[in-house]
């Protein structure tokens, strides 16, 4: 213990004060370093974002688990399942929650239920545009169309009841027209007193260059929603394609009219939010970029947030559950016999005698959580690698990356002591007052 | 009359009940959900280990729910028919065992002595001893790698014998940062054993060696219990010590196993699954055979 915990504790101090390869003294420059560094000042960012998050989030959840497992049979089952992820260890957890927030709805559970979410208020068409393919409904424009400001595509021909509009689009996807049993567009038959027409895919390999004409194997785009606009562009009337393509709006009143093919049909749905990517809720503007970027909270840290959550709220159960144990029962019942509300008992009475066994959780996770480092370097991937990293994964990468370098990282690791030495003293003195 | 007084003082006495205990309806519905909610992880992590690693993002490991028959454990097969090669599967879980088992060991049976000598032991500058043991409990293990790296390097350079980059080099390092809480753990317990039946025995002739494990040892078992369960815990699931000190060597334990399929070949989630649930079903076993001790120590252990 001496030699691995005391001195090396010590030496760590003067090390700090030593360049890279401890040869040469340079006093505080290492420390002037930290403070002056993006990475680290990001490194700091985050320690504050999990302390003021973490420890509060945890003990209430504890309370809360603490309180309800005392009215259920079956609160051993159930405390057994919360601990259990104490026992995991946190790479695997972390690489299991790093699935769970995927970005792909196909992998990861979280999106896949907000894309359920976001497709039963805001369905996707059946002819999506990629847009972030750096597609855009303009390149899906063919013959006798062009795209509207909001990006529909329009006829340029008009046409009067009884007359036919016919709109060859390009670059529609082969595998969506298979989805949707596509069949080969027919061409219509005027009827009187209706606009009737086909909507198709204008490309076939056998005359590449002529989109105008119906040519044979070319098929109809199915389940198009169109509407027909009068010229001054209010809608009508609203239809669907059949599975040739066709339409057909009937009892249309005098004047011409243009068919839309509306905006909706060309939607993407959601596409999966980036938790472990590099997005992050930032403040208002107004400030500068280094503030922005230091007071901004990036996602990723919400995800390993909640992901040590997970981990963690057994601990605060079992902590609390034991304080609950241990409290008067008699003074809870006088308050109820008093009159006292459930809430007021719990509020008024239950929190207040906890206080002591609250603290201390509170106290322990602010420790763990200056600490953190196995779930940042696991769940960080691809830009968040440089937005999520703590003191503790700082003083990983500066001082083992790459071999070993001492200076920088030597301060860290006094600083991050130095901030764990409130707690250090506050158990020292809980333990002589013992 | 006396049935009439009893019946209405157990009526009484049942309005009082379930005053005490609302409502149970709504934190049992409430409870269920958060119960389902916690279990969700572990269950989608053995789901995806049994998955065909065709189906991994192809479709969400719920889906396999619903066709239990396309279930297989081919990864598994696959990871074990490697055998014990560097840098495998089975290879990683010795590496952990062997990482753990002497790191938990050698913890409990120091902390035993320090125990028993701080408690009953005849010396001053105890309670100095103790209080430092207390302070070192919250000692982030980052402080102390650079100069213990040097350390290891200068022992190299002084006896031929350095430690950096093998197994016994991460053991000593687990071993000295286990025995400060396993020391207030002890000393915490064995403080509750009577003096009177030490002195007892010593009247009767005991040495102080059969004293210690013929009393003190058998009633200290509960806490020996909590502190092996601990510590084995805490080295089986560590990350960062084993990278630190096991640079460079090509047996590495279950954690950084993770690490580096998670890091240098992030497309092979079938190995990660199947590698994290193997990693995980050894503690877990641990926890379900010792879980009263296991509770008993995270309520000893909250400074920690």
């Amino acid at each position: 213990m001496l030699f691995v915990v005391i001195y090396p504790t010590i030496d760590t101090i003067r090390l700090s004060l030593f360049n890279e390869s401890a040869t040469k003294f340079l006093g505080l420059t290492n420390y002037k370093t930290v403070f002056s560094t993006d990475t680290i000042l990001t490194a700091f960012r985050n320690n504050v974002i999990w302390v003021l998050i973490f420890p509060f989030f945890v003990t209430t959840i504890g309370l809360i688990f603490a309180v309800l497992t005392e009215r259920i049979r079956w609160a051993t089952a159930f405390k057994a399942l919360v601990v259990m992820p104490i026992v995991f260890s946190t790479t695997a957890s972390a690489l299991v929650w790093a699935t769970i927030f995927d970005n792909s709805p196909q992998i990861g559970a979280v999106n896949a239920a907000v894309l359920t979410v976001s497709d039963w208020f805001n369905p996707p068409g059946a002819y999506p545009v990629s847009t972030s393919a750096g597609q855009t409904v303009a390149d899906l424009v063919g013959s006798n169309s062009r795209a509207e400001k909001n990006s529909g595509i329009v006829s340029i021909t008009s046409a009067q009841a009884g007359g036919t509009i016919n709109i060859g689009l390009r670059d529609v996807s082969p595998t969506t027209l298979a989805l949707l049993k596509a069949q080969d567009a027919l061409k219509p038959q005027p009827m009187s007193g209706a606009i009737t027409g086909v909507v198709w895919r204008a490309f076939s390999p056998s005359a590449p260059t002529n989109t105008t004409d119906i040519l044979p194997g070319e098929l109809g785009l199915p389940i198009l929603r169109l509407s027909l606009v009068n010229p001054q562009g209010a809608i009508v009337a609203t239809t669907t394609t059949t599975t040739t393509g066709q339409y057909k709006f009937s009892n249309v009143g005098t004047g011409s009219y243009f068919v839309e093919i509306v905006s909706s049909n060309f939607t993407s749905g959601f596409t999966g939010i980036s938790w472990l990517g590099g997005g992050s809720l930032t403040p208002v503007s107004g400030l500068g970029q280094t503030e922005q970027a230091l007071l901004s909270v990036p996602l990723a840290d919400m995800a390993m947030i909640i992901t040590y959550l997970w981990i963690w709220a057994g601990f605060a159960m079992v902590l609390i559950g034991a304080g609950l144990a241990s409290l008067n029962r008699e003074v809870l019942e006088a308050a109820r016999i008093d009159g006292a509300k459930e809430w007021q008992v719990f509020r008024r009475v239950t929190v207040p005698m906890l206080a002591p066994v609250l603290a201390v959780v509170f106290v322990t996770m602010i420790i763990n959580v200056l600490k953190v480092f196995d779930i940042v370097l696991n769940m960080a991937s691809g830009s968040s690698v440089n937005a999520t990293p703590t003191l503790a994964v700082e003083i990983y990468n500066d001082g083992f990356t790459g071999g070993v370098h001492s200076g920088v990282s030597s301060a860290i690791a006094v600083i991050l002591f130095l901030l764990v030495l409130p707690a250090m003293i506050m158990n020292l003195k809980r333990i002589k007052g013992v | 009359m006396a049935n009439i007084v009893q019946s209405t003082d157990l009526t009484k006495r049942r309005r009082g009940l379930s005053r005490i205990l609302p409502k149970r309806g709504p934190s049992n519905i409430v409870l269920g959900i958060i119960a389902i909610v916690w279990l969700v992880p572990t269950v989608s992590l053995l789901v995806i280990s049994l998955r065909p690693e065709a189906d991994f993002g192809v479709s969400g490991w719920w889906k396999a729910l619903l066709d239990p028959s396309s279930l297989t454990f081919s990864n598994y097969r696959i990871l074990f028919d490697q055998g014990f090669v560097a840098g495998g599967l089975l290879d990683s879980l010795m590496t952990s065992l062997e990482i753990t088992v002497p790191a938990t060991l050698l913890v409990v049976f120091f902390a035993c002595f320090a125990g028993h000598s701080l408690v009953f032991g005849n010396w001053r500058g105890r309670d100095v001893v103790f209080l430092t043991v207390v302070g070192l409990m919250v000692v982030p293990v980052q402080v102390a790698l650079i100069p213990v790296v040097q350390f290891y390097h200068e022992l190299g350079n002084l006896f031929g014998l350095n430690p950096y980059g093998t197994i016994p080099g991460v053991i000593i390092f687990h071993v000295a940062f286990g025995l400060p809480f396993g020391i207030f753990l002890m000393r915490n317990f064995m403080s509750g054993i009577p003096k009177d039946l030490l002195e007892a025995a010593r009247m009767e002739g005991a040495g102080e060696w059969k004293v210690f494990y013929r009393i003190v040892l058998p009633l200290a078992l509960p806490a020996l219990a909590s502190l092996a369960i601990f510590q084995f815990i805490w080295v089986w699931n560590d990350l960062l010590v084993a990278l630190v000190f096991l640079g460079g060597n090509a047996h590495t334990p279950l954690t950084v196993f993770l690490y580096d399929q998670n890091h240098e070949l992030q497309a092979n989630y079938w190995i990660i699954s199947t590698g994290a649930i193997v990693s995980v079903v050894v503690p877990l076993i641990v926890f379900f055979s010792f879980q009263r001790y296991f509770v008993r120590g995270v309520l000893a252990g909250a400074v920690k």
